[in-house]
C-alpha cells in the first residue's frame, strides 16, 4: 500500500536524511523514529505529496495525512470541521456517523464547542475522529502522541490496532515507541555536516 | 459539493465578522478622511473623485486580502485542501470568490453612497457601480496570487502591497477614467468592456497561479 525505494528528501538542494527503503502491506504499522532534526516530518511530508523536492521513488495510494498541525478551523465546532473535511474528499458523512466517531474518541460532549475552546489533547481527539471517518487506507501521522493523556494514548493504540485489523497501513513518527501490534521500525538518520562538507 | 462547500465558507465568514466590517469600516473612514481633507473652496472635488474611489478601493481590497489565507496557513487546513482535496483549485476558487462577495460586491453595493460622499453626481452613480462591479473581481483575483506567495511571511503585509499594487495599475486606469467619463457625461462603453477583460483573464489564470502559491508556500512551511 506504501513503499518507498532509495527516498532522500531534499531542502534547498540538499539531501536531509540518508535514504529510505521500505515496503508497507495492508495491516502493517511503521514506526518512523529519529532525532529532533532528523527529516521525520519532512519524511511524511514527502509521503503526503506536501513536500516536492525528493529523490528517489515511493508509491502511496489512498491516503490520510496528519501533520503537526490539526487542521481544525478553530472558528468551528468539532461536529463542522468533520464535515467540512468530508466535503474536501467528496463525502457527505451524517450526523450518525460523525457523532459516533466523536463518540469513539470520547469527545461527543464537547461536539458543539468551537475548537478554539478545546485543550491541545481535545483537538487531537478530534483529528482523531477526522481519520476514524476517513475512507483512506494508508494513515501517515506525524507525532500523533503529542499532548495525549493516558487514557488517549491507549485510545490511539487501539485505534491503530483496529485501522490495521480492518486492512489498513499506518505510518507514524514519534519519539516514543507504541504498543501497536505487527509493528516495523524505521529509523531516519539525519545527513551530517553537508553544509560544511561542501 | 461545491455548493456544500460554497455554503460552509459563508459560515465561516459569519463566524468571523472582523474580517468583513473592518475593511469596511476602512473604507467609509477613507472616503470621509478625504472629504473632509478637501477644502471646500475646491468645486471640482468631482474631477479627482473616480481615482480617490478607486484608489481606496484597491487598499480596502488589499487590507482583506492579508487575511485570505493567513489562517488556513496556520492552523493547517490548507496543507489538507492541498494534499487531501480531490480538487484543490475549485475549493481554492470558491474561497477567492467568496472573498470577492464581501470585498468587490458589497462595495459595490455601497458605491452609491461613497460616490455622493466624494462629490460624484447622482446621474453617474449607475456606472460607477458597474465600474465596481466589472473590475472588483480582477482585484480578487490578482490579489489572491500575491496573498498565497506572501503567506508564509508573518509580516508578508508590504511585501503583499509591494506585489500586488502593481498589477492593479489597469484595473485603477480603466476605472477611475470610466468614472470620469460619466462625470462628464462622455460614452465609456469600451473602457468598461476592458474592465471586464481584465477581471476575466484574471479569473481565468488567478486561481491556477493562486494554487501553485499555495503549493510554494505550504512546502516552505
Amino acid at each position: 500500500m506504501l513503499s518507498a525505494s532509495n527516498l532522500i528528501s531534499q531542502r534547498g538542494g540538499m539531501d536531509v536524511f540518508k535514504s529510505i527503503n521500505f515496503e508497507l502491506k495492508a495491516g502493517q504499522c511503521v514506526e518512523v523514529l529519529g532525532d529532533n532534526g532528523a527529516g521525520k516530518t519532512t519524511l511524511l511530508r514527502t509521503l503526503a505529496k506536501i513536500h516536492t523536492q525528493y529523490n528517489g521513488h515511493f508509491r502511496c495510494d489512498n491516503f490520510l495525512y496528519q501533520g503537526h498541525r490539526l487542521a481544525l478551523d478553530e472558528l468551528l465546532n468539532a461536529v463542522e470541521n468533520l464535515t467540512w473535511h468530508g466535503h474536501l474528499r467528496g463525502q457527505v458523512r451524517s450526523e450518525e456517523q460523525i457523532f459516533s466517531a466523536l463518540d469513539r474518541v470520547e469527545m461527543s460532549r464537547n461536539s458543539l464547542s468551537p475548537c478554539a475552546q478545546l485543550s491541545q489533547g481535545q483537538q487531537r481527539r478530534v483529528a482523531m475522529a477526522r481519520w476514524l471517518l476517513s475512507v483512506a487506507g494508508v494513515w501517515i501521522l506525524d507525532e500523533p502522541v503529542t499532548a495525549l493523556d493516558q487514557s488517549g494514548q491507549e485510545l490511539l493504540v487501539r485505534i491503530l490496532n483496529q485501522h490495521c485489523a480492518g486492512g489498513g497501513a499506518v505510518l507514524y513518527s514519534t519519539h516514543v515507541t507504541l504498543p501497536v501490534v505487527n509493528k516495523l521500525t524505521l529509523v531516519v538518520e539525519a545527513v551530517e555536516n553537508q553544509r560544511f562538507a561542501r | 459539493m461545491i455548493l456544500r462547500l460554497f455554503f460552509s465558507e459563508l459560515r465561516l465568514l459569519s463566524r468571523n465578522k472582523a474580517q468583513v466590517l473592518n475593511p469596511l469600516a476602512f473604507l467609509f473612514l477613507g472616503v470621509m478622511l478625504f472629504s473632509v481633507g478637501v477644502p471646500s473652496t475646491v468645486q471640482s472635488n468631482g474631477i479627482y473623485a473616480g481615482a480617490v474611489l478607486w484608489f481606496i478601493v484597491l487598499l480596502t481590497n488589499l487590507l482583506a486580502l492579508d487575511g485570505l489565507f493567513r489562517r488556513d496557513y496556520d492552523n493547517g487546513v490548507l496543507e489538507q485542501i492541498l494534499c487531501a482535496s480531490e480538487i484543490p483549485f475549485m475549493v481554492i476558487l470558491m474561497r477567492i470568490f467568496v472573498h470577492w462577495l464581501h470585498t468587490g460586491l458589497l462595495i459595490t453595493l455601497l458605491a452609491p453612497l461613497l460616490g455622493l460622499a466624494l462629490g460624484i453626481e447622482a446621474h453617474a452613480l449607475p456606472v460607477v457601480m458597474l465600474a465596481l462591479l466589472l473590475g472588483t473581481p480582477a482585484l480578487s483575483f490578482i490579489g489572491a496570487t500575491g496573498a498565497a506567495l506572501t503567506v508564509g511571511f508573518s509580516r508578508g503585509g508590504v511585501l503583499l502591497a509591494l506585489l500586488v499594487l502593481p498589477l492593479f495599475l489597469p484595473v485603477l486606469i480603466f476605472g477611475a477614467n470610466v468614472i470620469n467619463d460619466a462625470v462628464a457625461g462622455i460614452d465609456n462603453t469600451a473602457q468598461l468592456y476592458w474592465l471586464a477583460f481584465i477581471s476575466m483573464v484574471a479569473f481565468t489564470i488567478g486561481p491556477f497561479a493562486t494554487t501553485v502559491g499555495l503549493k510554494i508556500s505550504v512546502q516552505l512551511q
